[in-house]
């Protein structure tokens, strides 16, 4: 008889009131292997990794690891078993250091044991698999890839045999994703399994050996990755429709839109923008790439009128902003996409309705002397609703229910509405799967072909060169270079996003 | 090993907002009965008279009305401040303001009889408005915690209130620490013949609509659930968050304030020391026990005023000290606030056989 399979998952399922989240799902997981996990949001990728995780339990189903059946019913139950998770959102101790965040949950030995205890794994995981890092060093003073190759190595230590990695290239630089890959395949060269999680299909194509493709809850298919499979196939699977790329004409540049000139914002906890100088016109995309945490949040934030300039020339049509607030923003028609959609765009609890006339209340159109015309409010949105495609099963629902793409329509629902003249996208993309994603491009094509001008932020490169008329690398608060589209390579890019090179 | 766990709940079904308020009242009635015990009573005696005494008589039951009054106007008072996430736990001192300007009023000889009762309601909603603005005004510009301004506003306004009646508006017959009666002309006009209920109970209904007209159906109302429920969507949105912040806190302030003149105009026709019974408090209870819905604090408040009311002739009858009302108010603010994690969470039973 052959050896047991690291991981066999069988039948799970799992409901949420109406809804399957997992419906009879079989999984195998080898030693060696490194398995893509596919699918549209809510296509039950992440509860079935929870349920092995220990996050939820499984209705009905069965678990085995290394042949023998398991009943995993918390996380540390998981670790237990061998299963680790890297989460999208890391769960670390800023103020730590990267040592005594690994000996966080290790109890049960002395202190004095422990740190030599885990000084030594450490080694042994840098040997092992590469994972380097410094044992003094404050989280809060890591890279984002750093703190995930420290969240990577605290499942190591931890006795991880199967390692879940939920979206885990997110916020990286090519060069950081590189670095992660190569990880990965010396883990599974020794005999570990992994489970990769990505709506990137390129980066799935390109680190791992079998996909498989779930689809409302259920198997949609697996496939070997032999070179056989396309990646547009794979999203074909994955939507269970053709898929074809945006088509984009070529730039007509208008009247300068935003102009930016030496701009600067305070310091203190967040990053500061160091004098940033740009300017866009109506009818492109710009595109602003950069690693995470170099002030790309901060300059969506001063557009969207959240972050007063304490410096500099802030020009919106030709002229300076007046009065700067998120209202006045809107006034001088900029349309807002903020990063954060459920946090900072839309209110959870709030119904739908509600969210999409959030920042236009006090227009005559849905409201009168203080008071609410409901019913246009429910025009407003059903219209919004039809036209955006949104499903939802009404104005009325509590927004929170909504998944990830269409909360990112029912956002652009509110912002397009009122025919912005500049449109700020900040990661409009993260997180939706490819139908979404492939709305929201199309989207804002047809808006920079009407004249607008889009300031597009994003960490997928791939997004940001598919759109971008230009690309503006920011590194450390300022803008490195602006470089045209024809001659923009991701190489050169990557290498100004870690700041080399650049024209300033 | 057998036992549960907590699920994260993708909806909330619409029936938990009756069930949750009655399952935290039972599971409070079945902890306090404990203390029935201690105390060497019958639990099933002592409930029935805590609950039907004040419900037996029709001058019980106008009673009841009577002492729910404050409780409506300080649930709304809380309603409004929680809706918006402004912790006023103020609402005692605030009533405390209205009912000193309400008691100033209506003893002022130099105003026209017809106009005392309108000004004093005028008054003493603006009274509790300006002592709930000074801790929004601190939270707004200054970002200072808003649960331990409004909180030490209280003690701050009793213990000033004390001074007055220790002092100036010491009653100059009696000499006891009580403010001059106000005038006949000021008493609130009563409802019911032979009893006390009073206008304030109309004013208090009214109220209670007014907000839930305001929080459904104005721009304001939508604003203060809006910035209640996410403050950074709401200020991306381009919602004036500070201006919002004291217009709720301005509401809120004028309805703690009624509550203070509707037992001066209504009740007492001065200001003494044992004024409110802590009504302002009993107001977060009754909030919470409403899910913040301004409509359900009316039934809220008349069950508050049932256990104050019925509190006496339980000990009466029994020998259980009345105090038993406050621990059961305290008791089923822990409960609701218990029973409010089951709106996000549901209780789930770890299965240990195989399948």
């Amino acid at each position: 008889m052959e050896n047991p399979s690291l991981l066999e998952m069988r039948g799970i399922s799992k409901r949420f009131g109406h809804v399957r989240a997992n419906d009879g799902v079989d999984l195998t997981l080898n030693g060696g292997d490194i398995l893509g996990l596919l699918g549209e949001n809510g296509a039950g990728k992440t509860t079935l990794m929870n349920i092995l995780f220990g996050v939820y339990t499984p209705d009905s189903g069965r678990i085995a690891i290394a042949g023998r059946p398991v009943h995993i019913r918390s996380s540390s139950d998981a670790l237990a078993h061998g299963v680790g998770m890297v989460h999208q959102h890391f769960h670390l101790v800023a103020r730590h250091t990267v040592l005594e965040n690994l000996m966080v949950g290790q109890s049960g030995r002395g202190i004095r044991l422990d740190r030599n205890f885990i000084l030594q794994r450490m080694q042994d995981i840098e040997q092992r698999f590469g994972l380097h890092l410094v044992p003094g060093a404050r989280v809060s003073d890591l890279t984002i890839g750093e703190q995930q190759r420290l969240e990577i190595v605290k499942a190591l230590i931890r006795g991880a045999r199967i390692l879940i990695l939920d979206e885990p290239t997110a916020a990286l630089t090519p060069q950081e994703t590189e670095g992660l890959f190569t990880a990965l395949r010396a883990m599974a060269s020794q005999s570990m399994g992994v489970v990769f999680i990505s709506h990137k299909l390129h980066e799935v194509m390109a680190i791992t050996q079998r996909v498989v493709i779930l689809q409302q809850g259920k198997v949609a298919a697996e496939v070997l990755n032999d070179g056989t499979i396309s990646q547009r196939r794979l999203a074909e699977l994955m939507c269970g429709q053709e898929i074809s790329p945006p088509s984009k004409s070529s730039a007509k540049p208008g009247a300068v839109r935003l102009r930016m000139e030496n701009l600067r914002t305070p310091g203190g906890a967040r990053p500061s923008l160091k004098g940033v100088c740009l300017k866009i016109r109506g009818g492109e995309i710009l595109g602003i790439a950069g690693v995470s945490g170099n002030g790309q949040s901060e300059l969506a934030d001063v557009i969207a009128g959240m972050l007063p300039p304490a410096g500099g020339i802030l020009e919106i049509n030709g002229k300076p902003v007046p009065r700067y607030t998120p209202r006045s923003m809107q006034a001088l028609g900029v349309g807002r996409i903020p990063e954060d959609r459920m946090g900072t765009g839309l209110i959870p609890a709030l119904p739908l309705s509600s969210c999409m006339v959030l920042s236009r209340i006090q227009e005559f159109r849905f409201s009168r002397c203080g008071f609410l015309k409901h019913a246009a409010i429910r025009r407003f949105a059903d219209q919004q609703i039809e036209s955006f495609g949104i499903k939802a099963a009404g104005h009325q629902v509590r927004t929170g229910t909504l998944s990830g793409g269409n909360l990112q329509k029912a956002l652009l629902a509110r912002e397009l509405a009122w025919n912005p003249t500049l449109l700020l996208a900040a990661q409009p993309t993260r997180g939706l799967d490819v139908a979404a994603t492939r709305f929201v491009h199309q989207r804002f094509l047809e808006l920079r072909d009407r004249d607008c001008a889009i300031v597009l932020i994003s960490e997928d490169l791939e997004e940001l060169f598919a759109l971008s008329d230009r690309i503006a690398v920011m590194y450390e608060g300022r803008i490195m270079d602006i470089l045209d589209i024809q001659t923009a390579t991701v190489a050169n890019v990557g290498l100004l996003m870690a700041g080399v090179g650049g024209s300033k | 090993m057998n036992g549960v766990r907590l699920e994260l709940r993708t909806q909330t079904p619409w029936w938990l907002n009756l069930v949750l308020p009655l399952a935290a009242i039972g599971l409070t009635l079945v902890l306090c009965s404990g203390l029935i015990v201690l105390a060497g009573a019958n639990v099933f005696t002592a409930y029935t008279k805590l609950f039907l005494s004040s419900l037996s008589t029709p001058f019980n039951l106008v009673e009841t009305v009577v002492k729910a009054t404050p409780l409506v106007f300080t649930g709304l008072a809380v309603t409004v401040a929680f809706r918006a996430k402004f912790w006023n736990i103020g609402a005692e001192g605030q009533l405390l303001a209205g009912a000193m300007a309400a008691a100033f009023i209506g003893a002022c000889e130099a105003l026209p009889a017809w106009s005392l009762v309108p000004l004093m309601v005028l008054g003493g909603a603006l009274a509790g408005s300006i002592w709930a603005l000074i801790p929004a005004v601190l939270k707004a510009r200054y970002k200072v915690d808003d649960v331990v301004t409004t909180l030490l506003l209280n003690f701050v306004l009793y213990y000033g209130m004390m001074a007055l009646l220790d002092g100036p508006w010491k009653d100059p017959l009696s000499g006891y620490p009580d403010s001059p009666d106000i005038r006949a002309a000021a008493e609130f006009p009563i409802l019911l013949r032979a009893t006390r209920l009073h206008l304030g109970a109309l004013l208090a209904a009214a109220a209670a609509a007014a907000v839930w007209l305001m929080m459904r159906h104005t721009t304001l109302g939508f604003e203060i659930s809006a910035v209640g429920e996410n403050l950074k969507a709401s200020r991306y949105a381009g919602i004036n968050i500070g201006a919002v912040i004291l217009l709720t806190a301005t509401t809120s302030g004028a309805l703690a304030g009624l509550a203070g003149v509707g037992e001066v105009g209504g009740i007492h026709f001065q200001v003494m020391a044992g004024l409110s019974p802590g009504y302002g408090y009993t107001g977060i209870v009754i909030a919470m026990l409403a899910r913040l819905n301004p409509i359900g604090v009316v039934p809220a408040a008349i069950f508050f005023a049932v256990v104050i009311t019925g509190a006496e002739a339980m000990s009466r009858a029994t020998g259980v000290p009345v105090f038993l009302a406050d621990v059961i108010q305290g008791m089923s603010l822990i409960t609701m606030l218990a029973a409010l994690m089951l709106t996000q969470y549901r209780i789930r039973a770890n299965r240990t056989e195989h399948e």
